[in-house]
């Protein structure tokens, strides 16, 4: 049994960075993630555990600090909100390019622009469809839980370092500002230098000694040929993230005629319009994506074999929702609700929305 | 013909490095890339730190000068260099770091990630190649240029009313805390050429010492985009370059002392 | 004082012809070819060879690192 502690979902991103063998941390502020980069510098894990942590210049710096980290083979990560992430999408191309491991926080807050530091659900496109320039994709996962703040952290560098590709934690504001009730995963050491020659020695910039060739992190290759061939070969890793790494979790759908489809804080929420739902006498169930990328695109054609309708609810204009629909192929109706600008629906909203798009739609 | 009782190994007196690859440079004829980059590989070679050097490659006509010195590379985005250089030298502060830059990168779209390189102090090693036009991408304007001067994008000229003044990147950060040795040379010349050598090696040695980032400017030539054949390139350098981008060391010292900067909150 | 020779060998096939050697050789010992090599370039060959004191000037400035030189004294 891990630390029982009540901390935010943003301190607990910074606690479960330093448990789990963190070599560096580097960003910028922003609302609303400041407290991971501020509970790190309360933390001086450089006095401990020996990671490095930097408030950088801008997010584009701390972007290519990260950069530059994976390069050496060390786990590193960052951390911001989604104006900050826009920022950074210029490295984060460049990091799936060069088949480059690491992890990225995305605390999302209602846009577009500078928007509103309320918590939001509306950087599915640019975390899930590409936002930087090019053909990637990042392991995405969706925590709907303070504790799954902490597990995330692991689990991302785990799926990073896996398949040599960045990893996305797409909290909201919500989570991150929440205080939970959390077990703290235990210490790890932070990879010795044998460590890192052994997981990543092949590419790693660790300086090049006699005995190999000289290491190069690049994603620019100008001949047309070998450029087709490095996008096959990064394509390959995202088809078989599909066929082994999908995690969802399903929520009273044995029996369940309707299904919301939701991720994060929006999840929750779904929880209890569940409950007011079945209240009512509508048998709903919830099939909550933990990663949505790669998609339970498999899970939700399945149940979309049995129940009668689908309710994608995010705090958005209906992003998550193309992914649902293309998912389901046209068999049932797929609709969406949401709130904007930083709202957190209602559960009874939900409801309501179930009722008027998909039961009364009919 | 040459002399073949004296080609001999004994005989030797300079050779290419053993830390240039021996790939053909795809740069123009007579460019200061190629010269530039024989000098670091010649400074890591006598320093044995071939296995502990991680060069930072820009983008720009350099962009590949990972494929001619044989060390690990990291090719940076561009402008962003001495980001990476950043935490490649705090994540393994054993290594010696250094970007490779050009004007465009580093003074244009890098010139907030260099400033802040530089003002934290970063032990490491700059190497900014200034040759006042954009080489890469067809000879345009560059934050460098000087006025006046006729590039792709300034087919009249610069004009101050239109394009601002000439940035001066080196005088810059020899005024900022965090450097300790900012320096301005060229490599036209057998005696620049092994003067610009020293200053490099200074660059790298100061690494050891841990006094702050280490800038060399080398003011070049760009024969293509300049329009000019190289050996006239290179005059056109001292009689124009020079007169704006005055060579020689403008810092060797350290960084500042902390402690005077304590005082202001005491 | 002890007198030297000198020779350079040039990587011909290397050379771009930019001719930044022919004027750092203090002996005016090196001239661009009238032929080109494989790659249409005026290549750099020592046109004096006996005046050669091998002092390394060309291979110096040469941006392509393609000039070895020799020594002795005689």
């Amino acid at each position: 049994m891990g630390e029982l502690k009540l901390m935010k979902g943003n301190e607990v991103i910074a606690h479960a960075a330093m448990r789990c063998g963190c070599d560096g941390y580097f960003g910028y502020p922003i609302t609303p993630q400041s407290e991971v980069m501020e509970t790190l510098m309360l933390k001086k894990p450089w006095e401990t555990t020996g990671m490095v942590v930097l408030q950088a210049e801008s997010e584009v710096a701390s972007i290519n600090m990260v950069y530059a980290g994976a390069s050496c083979g060390k786990k590193v990560m960052t951390s911001s909100s989604s104006p900050g992430v826009s920022l950074m999408q210029e490295g984060i191309t460049y990091i799936a390019g060069a088949e480059l491991p690491c992890l990225l926080v995305n605390v999302v807050r209602g846009g577009p622009g500078l928007g509103t530091i309320q918590p939001a659900q509306s950087d599915y496109y640019q975390t899930c469809k590409g936002g930087g320039h090019g053909d990637y994709n990042l392991i995405v996962l969706a925590p709907a839980s303070v504790q799954e703040m902490n597990d995330f952290v692991d689990l991302g560098f785990e799926l990073a370092f896996k398949y040599r590709n960045p990893a996305m934690i797409l909290s909201d504001g919500a989570i991150g500002q929440m205080m939970e009730k959390v077990e703290l995963s235990d210490f790890k050491p932070r990879w010795t230098d044998e460590e890192i020659q052994k997981i990543s020695g092949s590419w790693a910039t660790t300086g090049k000694t006699a005995d190999r060739e000289q290491h190069i992190i690049t994603s620019l290759e100008l001949d047309s040929e070998s450029m087709e061939k490095i996008n096959h070969r990064i394509q390959a890793k995202y088809r078989k993230m599909e066929e082994e790494e999908v995690r969802y979790e399903e929520i009273q759908c044995e029996d369940a005629e309707y299904i919301f489809v939701a991720y994060g804080s929006s999840s929750r929420i779904c929880q209890k319009s569940i409950e007011i739902a079945r209240a009512k006498g509508i048998k709903v169930g919830l099939l909550r994506p933990i990663t949505l990328f790669p998609y339970p695109t498999k899970a939700i054609a399945k149940l979309a074999e049995r129940v009668k309708g689908m309710l994608s609810v995010e705090m958005s204009a209906g992003q998550m929702v193309d992914d649902v629909r293309l998912a389901v192929n046209g068999k049932i109706p797929v609709e969406h609700f949401g709130r904007l600008g930083g709202i957190i629906p209602t559960p009874d909203e939900i409801v309501e929305a179930l009722e008027q798009k998909i039961i009364g739609g009919k | 013909m040459a002399d073949i009782d004296i080609i001999k190994d004994e005989n030797i007196v300079y050779k290419k490095s053993k830390v240039l690859t021996d790939n053909v440079m795809h740069y123009c004829p007579g460019c200061s890339h190629g010269v530039v980059h024989k000098l670091i590989a010649e400074v890591i070679e006598e320093m044995g730190i071939q296995d502990k050097t991680i060069g930072v490659s820009p983008v720009g006509c350099s962009v590949f000068a990972y494929n001619y010195l044989d060390i690990d590379w990291q090719e940076a985005a561009h402008g962003r260099a001495p980001a990476l250089a950043t935490a490649t030298k705090r994540l393994m502060p054993d290594k010696y770091v250094f970007t490779y830059q050009g004007d465009g990168d580093l003074a244009s779209i890098g010139a907030a990630e260099i400033i802040h390189a530089c003002n934290r102090g970063e032990n490491i090693t700059v190497i900014f190649i200034n040759n006042g036009i954009y080489g890469m991408t067809g000879g345009q304007m560059a934050p460098t240029t000087l006025v006046g001067m006729k590039t792709a994008t300034t087919p009249y000229g610069r004009d101050v009313e239109l394009n601002g003044y000439p940035l001066k990147m080196t005088e810059l950060v020899a005024q900022l805390p965090g450097t300790c040795y900012v320096t301005r040379q060229s490599v036209h010349t057998p005696a620049t050429v092994r003067k610009c050598k020293k200053a490099i090696r200074k660059a790298f040695e100061n690494q050891d010492k841990k006094i702050g980032t280490s800038f060399v400017e080398v003011t070049s030539t760009c024969n293509s985009g300049w329009k000019i054949p190289p050996v006239e390139a290179n005059n056109w350098m001292v009689d124009h370059m020079f007169k704006f981008y005055k060579q020689g060391d403008l810092k060797d010292s350290e960084k500042d002392n902390p402690d005077d900067y304590k005082k202001f909150i005491e | 004082m002890a007198k030297v020779k000198g020779t350079i060998v040039v990587d011909k096939e290397k050379c771009k012809g930019c001719g930044l050697c022919v004027v750092a050789c203090p002996q005016d010992v090196i001239e661009l070819a009238k032929e080109v090599n494989g790659k249409g370039y005026n290549f750099a060959y020592m046109a004096k060879p006996d005046l050669c004191i091998g002092c390394a000037n060309c291979a110096q400035v040469c941006p392509d690192s393609i000039i070895t030189v020799y020594q002795t004294k005689i």
